[in-house]
């Protein structure tokens, strides 16, 4: 668990005398004589970003096959069922952001990235634009809805978080982008023949719900810039006071043991910047010190050296 | 008409006794006319039997276009891929239709059209331009024989072989034309030829005698003849060809050939029939085809996309190796790409097969390195600087109305860049005009105005004085002295000065006589009566008046005669005999009647001077005599000629103005003049009588060798002379030449004059635009006498020059003095050797060790020769500047050619890159517009590389991270936004309007144009530092990124960013950051650049929130990704700040560096502008700009400089050894 500070400004917003249903200028002017006018008050304080990050991949994986966890992974029949055991070191003030991090895995390979077709998304069955979706366009001679290779690869572990003895409930709802939902899944379009194939890659989709409403796949279809990204799974929406001890009980479906990628859960909280970043703090200081360290370099010379 | 048929009677052959010797007729054999080259036949008068093959000719249309409709497409589009990047783009479009491309095939064949289109548009347009100007010509009018007697106007394409066209006075010739006959009755006519060889002085033309009689319009109805010639071919002073006429066959010389762009001059028509036509004629074949001329920084910067290629090519291969290891070696792992289903591309089996179709696709992803639009925003860029140098009020001449013309606008930059300026003389630095200046009789020198180069020194000394004043008050002592004894010395007699310093002249004062600027009283107005030696004096004026071949005209308006001379030097002589009052009003046969004004009070009498004989004047003898009898019988022989010449043949009692005269000549020499001396002896009828025996018999004689002995003849007449005087006469330079050559001496410019005249002549004009001056060293490398060596071995020859050469090098080379100059005067013959491979490098040695170069009598080839061994022998560019025919070859063969327009004649100027109407206005064009568009270009590609390697790099750093899979980060319509809107107005407008100092300052600071030919902007130096400087770019805008963006959150709402989100805020970061540089990189800021510049970061956050709106079928990925993702997130915008800054901090580092510690020129005036120190600290300003002087040895402020330096010398030795030291001998003639 990590913490990171950032100054984060806080308004606290000053109660309205009178009624504020009327605005009429006179009230405008009264307020304003009377120094009560609507403000705003910021107070400047130190917010943090805690982390939780667990790394899960190998320890999920029974003792008898830790020598070959692809064959693990790949058989159906065993229970894929895991328990973690993580510690709250800090107060985690709520929202609470669930994710997991996948590591070694090429999302944004060429062959990956264009393996999808926007058309079927929206259109679904209606368009047979789908040949970028190439190898996964069509099973058994049927068309695949959604198509191509990320859609067909996604991500299928789960989680479930107990604190106590209390099940935590977890949001899954709004982790997409709201432009995505509305105008890039459709809303009529429904999984159709999705991992029906003989070979099945990630998880597979309830066919009753429409696409737009599958946010796990709208964020896995926003392909990842870097062969090491998070992805956003779900938002736990109360405070989680300092140690607290939360036990995940985590389905491990996902296969990355084939190309041994590291599959982490990660769980942070949020501050106006986003999550923890130290970079853009060290960046920030060293550029603002060159300048300065530039300028003084300047200035001494420009009394030494007068021109 | 009638004007010239009452001049016709005079008979103008007996004017020419030396060149106008017409053959006698027992050797007239026709040339025996056979084999290959002689197969031309012209039916005279019959132009309808040339209408089909094999008489069928070329046509008189003539066209200087690169295309025609037909062939537009073809070649337009070939010269366009023949350029290295265009070609790779082509290849790119066609690739990208394919599987391959990583890129939607439009955005590849989007850009290039429009690239290609719009140079191809200028292209058009260029031609366009050319062809008009070919229409012009072509449809000039011309009289041509229509039949049975009448003649009809026609334009100048009709005209077909065998027309016979009748051409009026001062009308061009619209073909090669056979001379039938001419207005005077024997034949005679004038033409000048100064379009085709620059020789200004008229050239005489005779008919055959056969074709005499046919003389009028009517002579024509039963005319036919044949003529039987040579094939076209370029060579100007041969024709051999037989004319058939009425049975008997008569050999044709070129004397009776009248040339293409030639004029007709002092003849009232001439008639003849056309043998060349069109492309035919003479000076169509000497016309060589305009070469595409491309300047260095274009040259260099096909190198620089080569290293950009090769860049490419490398990290192309780095990708596809890359890519291969990793199919190879990882990919069956990868199951979620499914690698046992592979298309051809990604093939784990084949991963050599893969990653050759790999490379394909690298070599298109990083093509962003290689800047598709630098060649049409260059394009674009040049257009837009000849606009403004077209449409500069500076450059604009009142007088025609012209403005300067960049008839391509290729060359800008290299106008920026010039080292040596090769110039023809006539039309170009001289207007070819002479004014009677100055005179010299009897050892009183008269005339008090003073020259243009006295003038213009005298100006630049008072300045210089004043200087040394406000120097005097730092109180340095040795300066004071060297004041004092300034002062001291203008008191001097023996120095010359106070003739420059008191005559305060007014410029303005135009002379209100053409020809004519004489002014002193003691002369005027017959106040010469009053003078001492009033005989001389008049017998100057006689001589001046009588001895000439001219033609009186009397003009109706004003009562005035003027004349018609053969050289204007004579006109200005006979202006200024009839401004004297000795009015030359008549010639006849065998008198020249002279109306003279005050020789009897109050009386104007007609004298009547019988011409005897007339010794032309020839550039071998360089001298006229005419020996005449005046009313009293007493015999004369009036001589004018070179001093050295005269001098040579004074009688002993004839010297008595010897020395005070060759003072005079020595002065009016120095201040540029163009002086000859006058003599004259007494003869008795007894002595005449006899000599005149010997006259007639030479010039009578059959044999081969009599014009040798007219010579003889001749000779034997002109000796015994008695001197009484010189005249000097300004040969008028243009407005502001001297001035001019100045600047452009400071500028550090070398100034090589190459003119078809005479030694003297050239030498006089380098005196007068100060190319020359007393005390520098001249050297003249000549062959000794022309004819004797003519029979000698050529090798002999060659080793004498070789001599030559080697002595003034050598001479050269011990010289201690370090202001010691050196001058160059070479003719043409002499050229012809020295220009010869073995010789050529030891003389450009020579040459380029000097400080001015003079070529006299080359031909239009030696000066193209002489312009090519510049060009290469040095290395450095070279510019052309000339405005007649004669001058096409060297303006097409220098770096830079500048025609000078106005004058007739347009040959020069279609030849030319720019032209310009006036010498005066190369200054602004090199020193303002040139600086400004060299560094313009210089920065402009600097920063096209900057900025294409910054962001083509980051494009391959990602690859790495997605295991070289070929996939870029950034939507298409990004990259395809970004060369061609994003990032390509703001470095136009740095093309167009960047100023680093203002044209005043410019100007004033000549020095500032040596950055140019330095090449101080647009060396290796710095174009690796400008990709550095993108490297580094690139480098900052990806890790930076990369480490904010890594996995975590960008905003309160917890997503991550994905590749679209990534992609959009590193292209907004190198959106911001290029356009952040290029603002540090701009010293002019107005208003367009602002725009400019803040408007393209504008435009793209535009684009990007439009862009976001439109429905995602379009959008795709970008869909609203501004207003939703990027856009609310405070992390966007400290990235982009962060980023901005810490790219563009090493420059700005850099820059600071460099202004404070290593400041260029520029810094420090732009900084003096700043800080308004110029208006509140004169005299540091003043320092400054002499300061800003290049170290030159010609131009007349290094003629003061020089004459500052001998006062100083000569007081100092004074005071020592009190020996007064010798003038610098001038070991020319």
């Amino acid at each position: 668990m990590r913490l990171e500070f950032v100054w984060n400004i806080e308004f606290q917003k000053m109660e309205m005398l009178s009624s504020s249903t009327s605005h009429t200028p006179e009230l405008i002017l009264y307020e304003f004589k009377q120094q009560n006018l609507p403000a705003c008050k910021p107070v400047l304080k130190p917010s943090y970003v805690v982390e939780i990050v667990d790394r899960y991949d190998s320890e999920c994986v029974p003792g008898a096959f830790r020598g070959n966890k692809v064959s693990f992974i790949k058989d159906s029949s065993l229970p894929k069922n895991c328990s973690r055991i993580l510690k709250v070191r800090k107060h985690m003030k709520a929202p609470i952001y669930i994710y997991y991090h996948l590591d070694n895995y090429y999302q944004n390979h060429r062959r990956y990235v264009k393996s999808r077709s926007d058309q079927q998304l929206l259109h679904g069955l209606k368009s047979s634009n789908t040949g970028s979706c190439e190898p996964e366009e069509s099973n058994n001679g049927l068309p695949v809805v959604p198509c191509g290779l990320i859609a067909w690869s996604l991500f299928n572990d789960t989680y479930t978080l107990i604190r106590g003895i209390k099940k935590m409930s977890i949001n899954r709802k709004n982790i997409a982008w709201k432009s995505d939902r509305d105008s890039k899944f459709g809303k009529q379009v429904y999984p159709h023949n999705f991992q029906n194939g003989t070979l099945i890659g990630g998880g597979k989709l309830d066919p009753n719900i429409p696409l737009s409403d599958q946010e796990d796949l709208i964020v896995w279809m926003r392909t990842a810039a870097f062969p090491s990204f998070r992805k956003l799974y779900g938002r736990i929406e109360e405070d989680l006071e300092a140690d607290d001890v939360i036990v995940v009980h985590l389905m491990n479906n996902y296969n990355t043991y084939s190309f041994g990628g590291k599959k982490k859960l990660v769980l942070s909280t949020s501050s106006w910047l986003g999550g923890r970043n130290d970079f853009l703090g060290v960046a920030y200081i060293s550029v603002g010190g060159s300048s300065i360290i530039l300028s003084i370099v300047f200035l001494l010379f420009h009394i030494k050296i007068p021109r | 008409m009638t004007r010239g048929r009452i001049r016709a009677r005079l008979r103008r052959s007996h004017l020419h006794p030396f060149s106008c010797l017409r053959p006698n007729a027992n050797n007239e054999e026709p040339h025996p006319l056979s084999g290959p080259g002689f197969s031309r036949i012209v039916h005279c008068n019959r132009p309808d039997r040339h209408l089909k093959k094999p008489l069928k000719y070329c046509s008189n249309y003539i066209s200087t276009t690169k295309y025609n409709i037909a062939t537009f497409l073809p070649k337009a589009l070939y010269e366009q891929f023949y350029r290295v990047a265009n070609f790779y783009f082509l290849v790119a479009a066609g690739l990208s239709l394919t599987a391959v491309a990583p890129f939607s095939p439009l955005s590849m064949i989007a850009p290039l059209a429009f690239v290609v289109g719009i140079s191809m548009l200028k292209e058009a347009l260029e031609d366009w331009r050319r062809f008009a100007q070919d229409m012009k010509v072509n449809s000039r009018k011309a009289s041509v024989h229509k039949g049975d007697g009448v003649f009809g106007y026609k334009p100048w394409q009709k005209i077909q072989v065998g027309d016979v066209v009748k051409v009026e006075k001062d009308q061009f010739f619209p073909a090669d034309l056979l001379l039938l006959s001419a207005s005077y009755d024997d034949g005679v006519s004038y033409v000048e030829t100064m379009n085709l060889d620059g020789e200004t002085n008229l050239k005489v033309k005779r008919s055959l005698e056969v074709t005499l009689p046919l003389e009028d319009d009517e002579a024509f109805k039963n005319f036919t003849g044949t003529i039987k010639c040579e094939d076209p071919n370029p060579s100007l002073y041969t024709f051999i060809g037989n004319f058939e006429y009425e049975q008997q066959v008569y050999p044709l010389d070129p004397s009776q050939i009248l040339l293409r762009d030639s004029k007709l001059r002092n003849t009232a028509y001439v008639y003849g029939v056309v043998i060349f036509t069109g492309f035919d004629s003479k000076v169509m074949q000497n016309s060589t085809k305009s070469p595409s001329k491309r300047s260095k920084i274009e040259k260099k910067m096909d190198k620089i996309i080569y290293i950009l290629l090769s860049l490419l090519l490398l990290i192309s291969s780095i990708s596809s190796i890359g890519f291969a290891v990793k199919i190879k070696l990882q990919m069956p792992d990868w199951w979620y790409m499914q690698p046992l289903n592979p298309d051809s591309l990604y093939d784990p089996d084949q991963p050599s097969k893969s990653g050759l179709a790999h490379l394909v696709t690298a070599l298109i992803l990083y093509g962003y390195l290689i800047p598709i639009s630098l060649y049409v925003s260059i394009e674009i860029v040049k257009v837009f600087q000849a606009r403004f140098i077209n449409q500069d009020i500076q450059m604009y001449d009142e007088e025609s109305g012209n403005t300067a013309q960049a008839r391509t606008s290729n060359l800008n930059e290299e106008l920026g860049q010039v080292d040596t300026i090769l110039s023809d003389k006539t039309g170009t630095l001289t207007c070819n005009q002479m004014d009677f200046l100055k005179c010299s009789i009897a050892g009183t020198a008269y005339g008090i105005r003073s020259s243009e180069v006295e003038v213009a020194a005298e100006k630049q000394m008072a300045m210089d004085l004043e200087e040394q004043d406000t120097q005097i008050t730092n109180g340095s002592r040795c300066r004071k002295s060297a004041h004092n004894s300034w002062e001291d010395s203008r008191g001097g007699p023996e120095i010359e000065l106070e003739s420059v310093i008191t005559s305060k002249c007014e410029n303005d004062q135009k002379p209100a006589i053409k020809g004519f600027s004489f002014e002193d009283n003691k002369l005027m107005d017959g106040n010469w009566l009053k003078e001492p030696n009033t005989e001389v004096i008049l017998l100057f004026f006689r001589i001046l008046a009588i001895c000439q071949t001219a033609v009186p005209e009397l003009n109706e308006e004003t009562g005035m005669f003027t004349y018609e001379a053969e050289s204007p030097d004579e006109a200005a002589f006979l202006v200024a005999a009839r401004e004297f009052g000795f009015e030359f009003c008549k010639r006849t046969q065998s008198s020249v009647f002279i109306r003279e004004k005050y020789t009897h009070p109050g009386q104007l009498i007609e004298r009547e001077f019988k011409i005897l004989n007339l010794l032309e004047f020839t550039s071998k003898r360089k001298r006229m005599s005419v020996i005449v009898q005046d009313e009293d019988g007493q015999i004369l022989l009036l001589c004018k000629g070179a001093d050295s010449i005269i001098f040579d043949r004074l009688s002993k009692n004839g010297r008595v103005y010897e020395t005070t005269t060759a003072k005079h000549l020595n002065d009016y020499g120095e201040v540029g003049l163009r002086t000859l001396a006058l003599a004259y002896k007494k003869l008795d009828e007894s002595e005449y009588s006899a000599w005149n025996d010997e006259f007639v018999k030479a010039k009578t004689s059959i044999s081969a060798d009599r014009e040798a002995m007219l010579e003889l003849v001749a000779d034997m007449m002109e000796k015994d002379l008695i001197l009484i005087g010189a005249t000097a006469v300004e040969d008028k330079l243009q407005k502001g030449v001297p001035q001019c050559i100045d600047k452009l001496a400071q500028a550090g410019l070398k100034i090589w004059v190459l003119t078809g005249d005479k030694m003297e002549t050239a030498i006089n004009i380098g005196f007068s635009c100060s190319l020359l001056r007393q005390g520098m060293k001249q050297i003249c490398i000549t062959v000794m006498n022309s004819d004797a060596v003519a029979q000698e071995s050529k090798q002999a020859v060659k080793e004498n020059i070789s001599m030559q050469i080697t002595n003034a090098s050598q001479m050269v080379k011990l010289e201690k003095d370090p202001h010691a100059a050196f001058a160059l005067i070479i003719d043409g013959k002499t050229l012809s050797y020295a220009l010869e491979d073995d010789m050529k490098h030891q003389f450009l040695a020579l040459a380029v060790v000097c400080a001015s170069v003079i070529c006299c009598r080359v031909s239009p080839k030696q000066k193209a020769l002489v312009t090519r061994l510049v060009k290469e022998g040095t290395g450095k560019t070279t510019l052309a500047i000339g405005d007649g025919a004669n001058d096409v070859g060297m303006i097409q063969e220098a770096d830079i050619g500048v025609g000078i327009s106005g004058v007739e004649g347009m040959q020069a100027v279609m030849a030319s890159d720019f032209s310009i109407s006036q010498f005066r206005f190369l200054e602004r064009l090199l020193v303002v517009h040139g600086h400004w568009c060299y560094k313009r270009i210089a920065q402009m590609i600097c920063y096209f590389f900057y900025k294409n390697i910054a962001f083509g790099l980051t494009l391959f750093y990602f690859e790495a991270f997605t295991a070289f899979s070929g996939q870029s980060v950034y939507n298409d319509w990004y990259m395809l936004l970004f060369n061609v809107i994003l990032t390509s107005l703001p470095v136009i407008s740095l093309g167009v309007f960047e100023q680093d100092v203002s044209s005043e300052v410019c100007l004033q600071f000549p020095a500032l144009y040596q950055q140019g030919p330095k090449n101080l902007f647009f060396d290796w130096y710095r174009i690796l530092g400008w990709m550095g400087n993108g490297l580094y770019t690139s480098l900052v805008i990806f890790i930076l990124n990369i480490m904010i963006f890594y996995n975590q959150a960008f905003r309160a709402e917890g997503q991550t960013a994905d590749m679209a989100a990534m992609g959009a805020t590193m292209f907004s970061c190198i959106i911001t950051a290029v356009n952040c540089q290029i603002a540090l990189t701009m010293s002019h800021f107005t208003w367009i650049q602002h725009l400019f510049v803040w408007g393209s970061v504008t435009t793209w956050y535009l684009f990007l929130l439009l862009f976001g709106m439109l429905p995602p079928y379009y959008s795709e990925d970008a869909h609203k990704i501004l207003v939703e993702a990027l856009g609310p997130a405070p992390i966007y915008w400290c990235t982009i700040l962060l980023v901005t800054v810490a790219c563009n901090l090493p420059y700005l580092a850099h820059i600071s560096f460099q202004r404070c510690f290593n400041p260029m020129d520029h810094h420090i005036i732009q900084e003096i502008k700043y800080y308004k120190k110029d208006v509140e600290d004169q005299h540091m300003w003043r320092r400054e700009r002499s300061k800003a002087r290049q170290e030159t040895k010609i131009g007349f402020t290094a003629r003061v400089d020089a004459k500052i330096r001998q006062l100083k010398g000569k007081l100092q030795r004074r005071s020592s050894t009190l020996i007064l030291p010798n003038c610098m001998p001038s070991p020319c003639q």
